[in-house]
């Protein structure tokens, strides 16, 4: 319990960007970046996943395999409990709450193969994070991933106002938008809480 | 035999997974600060792939329809475990190299994506070679742009000095590098007018499932032009034939 749970926070969701710094989620932020909408929803639900994932992760991996000694079955344990996790949000939330599935829309099974979700699960793990720490860990790359799309939306919708030189349109000047963001959060490497 | 060949060519070259059809672009940004490192990750992805591509086609029709997603995940997953301890007893020094990147070559979209469009479809003979093929256009891919970094970003190349040590612009180590030469890579596959199928991919409404998005677009895209938006929108609408042009490559 060194790092407190604000600058674990402010890290994942700043500091070390997960679609900027260390280039987890691509897919669909190079995807689903189109629509300001859109990203919002699908932000929304990644934040949700993301957060009940690396709490559900967590309790795993402390309470049944660590003390088993099955560590090296992480990365299969993890990819199944997110891909069942989606699936029980995804019911519960139809049953429950049918505004908040709706508002989430397809984005939610989608999920499952975003790599940001196992990637927050199996670094949570190497870096020995206990619950809490865990969820805040979650919680802030789930964030900076939301501000990470939604960001690259609202640049990408000035863009396709713009003449592009023809080589560079489509996915190229995504990616140099990408790269300028990129470049403007390596600033918050200098933040020191 | 020319089938077999004509899967490496289209792994390699036609369909190459991340510069034409932006396939596991996570790894590919991610791992080519180095040449080294480019080829390290290649080769497992590859050797994922392949295995992959192997077992899922022999169990192509065991694995029932509607679990087969899972099916796949479960067998991929091992797979990559199997992968990661190797690395790890035999090539440490990789192994702190790509460090996460390991045990996220299980959600890399090539591997679900060949499974879904090509694996489970095809004899295990065909599957492998596809396995090989896509590998090795993911590892040239992925070394072609390591290189690039390291020359620009450190001035050498495989340990070998180019330039002179002053002369590394150190932003193309650094993250903000990754999109760059990728945007530049594609750019210029773009001008010097290699088809790509990577705008619609990106343009069309993907919908960020990298497994069902390889499956569509192996039978439904058709090779890219450069249009606005608008445009080839309405074209699409006017000529919905687009799986005309792919009928050769089906055979």
């Amino acid at each position: 319990m060194n790092k407190s749970l604000i600058m674990i926070i402010v890290a994942g969701a700043l500091i070390n960007n997960v679609v900027l710094n260390q280039f987890l989620g691509i897919c669909s932020f190079l995807g689903v970046s189109r629509q300001m909408k859109a990203s919002a929803s699908l932000g929304a639900a990644v934040i949700f996943v993301i957060t009940i994932a690396s709490a559900v992760a967590s309790l795993l991996y402390d309470y049944v395999l660590a003390p088993l000694g099955m560590d090296f079955m992480k990365t299969i344990i993890f990819i199944l409990v997110i891909a069942a996790l989606v699936q029980i949000v995804e019911m519960f939330l139809k049953k429950k709450s049918p505004s908040v599935y709706q508002a989430l829309g397809i984005y939610l099974p989608l999920i499952t193969t975003n790599c940001a979700v196992l990637g927050v699960a199996l670094t949570n793990v190497q870096d020995g994070y206990n619950f809490i720490e865990c969820v805040a860990s979650g919680f802030g790359t789930a964030v900076g991933y939301t501000i990470a799309i939604v960001l690259l939306a609202g640049i990408r919708s000035r863009i396709n106002e713009k003449d592009i030189p023809a080589p560079l349109r489509g996915a190229p000047i995504v990616m140099i938008a990408a790269a300028l963001m990129s470049i403007a959060f390596m600033g918050f490497g200098g933040l020191q809480l | 035999m020319k089938k077999y060949i004509e899967r490496l060519w289209n792994g390699l070259v036609k369909e190459n997974p991340v510069l034409v059809l932006m396939l596991g672009m996570c790894p590919a940004l991610a791992v080519s600060t180095q040449a080294a490192n480019g080829i390290g990750m290649g080769l497992s992805t590859m050797a994922v792939l392949v295995l992959s591509n192997l077992v899922i086609s022999l169990l192509r029709k065991v694995i029932p329809d509607q679990v087969r997603l899972p099916a796949y995940i479960v067998i991929v997953a091992s797979l990559v475990t199997v992968t990661e301890l190797l690395i790890k007893a035999y090539i440490p020094s990789l192994y702190e190299a790509l460090g996460l990147y390991i045990p996220l070559i299980v959600v890399n979209c090539i591997i679900l994506g060949r499974a879904e469009a090509y694996a489970n479809k095809h004899t295990p003979m065909l599957s492998v070679m596809d396995g090989i093929g896509m590998g090795l256009g993911f590892t040239v891919a992925l070394t072609i742009a390591g290189a690039l970094r390291e020359i620009l970003g450190s001035g050498s190349v495989f340990g070998l000095r180019i330039l002179p040590e002053s002369f590394g612009m150190t932003i193309f180590i650094q993250p903000p590098g990754a999109f760059l030469i990728f945007a530049l890579i594609i750019a210029v596959m773009n001008a010097i007018g290699i088809k790509t199928r990577q705008r619609e991919l990106v343009e069309s409404d993907c919908d960020g499932n990298c497994a069902m998005c390889a499956a569509a677009c192996k039978d439904q895209m058709k090779p890219g032009t450069i249009r606005l938006d608008g445009e080839q929108k309405k074209e699409a609408a006017a000529a919905p034939a687009a799986g005309e042009t792919k009928g050769g490559d089906a055979k």
